[in-house]
């Protein structure tokens, strides 16, 4: 990633050029921010472009288990079901990655090798981030070892809240460099981060570290992924394309339970980023539970019938 | 300060759903009339997206109260007979102008409608001893039947009877452990939204009954044909009506529920509609004494 080591060299000389620069960043204005966020989920999406909507939805998803109890046999089942998410309607398109703990990537990948779902994995001592470097960038190879196409590393919030913006940036470039092909997605965990200024500081102290994708969240905490939040986030992936022309994904996670939350955040995509965007290189839904509702709303279209939680799997 | 000069105020019938009371989601309302045709109030004109999100909502309370104790169930029941009793007034008042009937008439029928679910209310821990049992098998086995919940019940309320006849067909739903979506008389909803409100303060888990105020034709059809709604009762249909609403059931084995004749709600209820939305569980355990084999357990 040269673009961020040469376009930022400045930037991120010392940690004071670093603090001058994310603190120079506009301050958000909150109410313009959530009032914008909540008129852009009152679009009224139908039927053919809920259609649409829903089968770019889940060619969206980075169907996740993160569970204390995953065992090999609820992976290879969420994998499966990544790769034939209805089993009733072969026309239904693929997930675009199962995410799964660094342990979990070789089971989830004996099952999706070949095929185009990706595997992500979570690294970095996922979720908490309260590790030293080396046991963080020794976990993130492990994940690449097992066969993972993408990271989703934590930044360390403690350090960001602390002010120590330059050990977060050089953090980020090391697990970058650990994770070598793999695409990086840099988690900012926004429910901890107190305020929309430093969701937008987060933001593009990932993106000039060299992330591949921006991630709101973890999952793990009380706020996760919300319109407005994300509609930040879009707006500095925005941003840092018109000033540095390199893209870079977004991906919300945790809380997106329902189609028509899934439907809100991808016209924020398009009303923000733009259609670039609406494509799974670009955007993801981190998600387990919004698969199933949409699969339900795919099958009311197709039928006329309102389906049921006994007509797709339980997982 | 005379009577005259105090502002009326006017009460905004909603819909119950999942406990809360919402508008209709698309927003539309209806008016309402008394018997002899005087405006009443306007009501929630509910849309199929209602009947969706009132069935998600019963969906999610049906394993709680399905899995209540049969105990705890009529304890509740008799609590929303409690609060029935110290609303009559309301009741009859309401019931006098939807069905025409003088004060004492309608006073006698909602004393009967508090009756009926007192009466359903005990039934919750007897139903299981009437219907289900030990049965004699040829073999060294227990063989035991118990009658368990069918589910998310979807209920066309009588059209004519708004009070007694709506008790009639939401009690004996919920005292086996179903969850229920009600879709009032389209020409008296006033009872059953008022009923919503004694059911959201009676210990009543929210979503166990969701009521809905509309037409029968334009929300039957979503939840005859829903998937996820397991038994539909068409009392409040008309023959047209009933016969397209169980076609459509057919397709997803609901049960169904089509009474032969319009039922007279002031008679004994016997047990046909606690049993309707029952399906029976029957298993079987080895009594532990194996006979020739001369093992033992």
């Amino acid at each position: 990633m040269p673009h961020s080591a040469t376009a930022f060299a400045d930037v991120t000389a010392s940690d004071s050029t670093l603090r001058r620069f994310l603190h120079g960043l506009p301050g958000v204005d909150a109410v313009g921010l959530e009032a914008r966020a909540a008129s852009l989920g009152t679009r009224s999406i139908k039927t053919t472009a809920k259609a649409y909507a829903i089968d770019l939805a889940i060619s969206m998803i980075d169907l996740t288990t993160l569970e204390g109890a995953d065992t090999p046999g609820k992976v290879r089942a969420l994998a499966g079901k990544a790769l034939n998410p209805d089993p009733t309607d072969r026309a239904t398109p693929r997930t675009a990655a199962v995410c799964v703990y660094p342990d979990m990537v070789a089971a989830a990948k004996a099952v999706l090798a070949g095929s185009d779902v990706k595997v992500a994995s979570v690294a970095t001592a996922f979720p908490a981030g309260r590790a030293a470097l080396d046991v963080k960038l020794a976990d993130t190879r492990d994940a690449v070892a097992a066969g993972a196409d993408e990271i989703d590393m934590v930044i360390d919030r403690g350090a960001f809240l602390a002010g120590d913006y330059l050990k977060v940036y050089e953090e980020i470039r090391a697990v970058k460099e650990a994770s070598g092909a793999a695409r990086l997605k840099v988690i900012f965990e926004t429910g901890e981060l107190s305020t929309y200024d430093n969701i937008r500081r987060a933001s593009w102290l990932g993106m000039i570290a060299g992330a591949d994708f921006i991630k709101t969240s973890t999952g793990k905490v009380g706020v996760n992924a919300t319109p407005a939040n994300t509609l930040l986030m879009l707006e500095a992936v925005r941003d840092f394309r018109a000033q540095t022309g390199v893209q870079v994904g977004v991906k919300p996670a945790g809380g997106i339970r329902t189609t028509k939350d899934a439907v809100k955040f991808l016209v924020l995509v398009n009303e923000t980023a733009g259609e670039d965007w609406l494509d799974n290189h670009w955007f993801r839904f981190g998600a387990s539970s919004l698969l199933n509702d949409l699969l339900m709303q795919r099958q009311k279209l197709a039928t006329g019938r309102y389906s049921g939680p006994d007509y797709v799997t339980v997982d | 300060m005379s009577e005259s000069s105090r502002l009326s105020v006017l009460k905004t019938y909603k819909l119950y759903v999942g406990g809360k009371f919402p508008r209709s989601e698309s927003g539309r309302v209806y008016e309402v009339a008394d018997a002899k045709g005087t405006w009443l109030a306007n009501v929630p004109l509910s849309s199929r997206k209602d009947a969706r999100d009132a069935v998600v909502a019963a969906r999610k309370a049906f394993g709680g109260w399905s899995g209540a104790t049969a105990y705890n169930r009529g304890q509740v029941l008799y609590r929303v007979a409690e609060m029935l009793e110290g609303r009559k007034g309301q009741f009859a008042r309401e019931v006098a102008r939807a069905e025409g009937l003088s004060k004492s008439e309608a006073a006698l029928v909602v004393e009967a409608a508090v009756d009926r679910w007192v009466w359903y209310a005990g039934w919750t821990d007897k139903i299981a001893q009437v219907v289900g049992g030990a049965n004699p098998v040829a073999g060294p086995y227990f063989n035991l039947s118990t009658p368990e919940p069918t589910g998310v019940v979807a209920v066309l309320a009588p059209q004519e009877s708004s009070f007694l006849g709506l008790v009639s067909v939401i009690a004996p739903v919920i005292a086996t452990g179903n969850t229920a979506v009600v879709v009032a008389s389209e020409r008296a909803p006033l009872p059953a939204l008022s009923l919503g409100e004694v059911l959201a303060t009676s210990d009543l888990p929210g979503g166990v009954v969701n009521v809905l105020s509309g037409k029968a034709a334009e929300l039957g059809a979503p939840l005859a044909a829903h998937q996820d709604v397991n038994a539909i009762d068409l009392t409040g249909a008309d023959a047209a009506l009933a016969r397209e609403l169980e076609i459509a059931a057919a397709d997803n084995l609901k049960r169904v529920l089509r009474p032969a004749e319009a039922p007279d709600f002031a008679a004994d209820p016997g047990l046909a509609r606690l049993t309707a939305f029952l399906e029976t569980k029957t298993v079987w355990h080895p009594t532990g004494s194996l006979g020739a084999s001369g093992s033992a357990y």
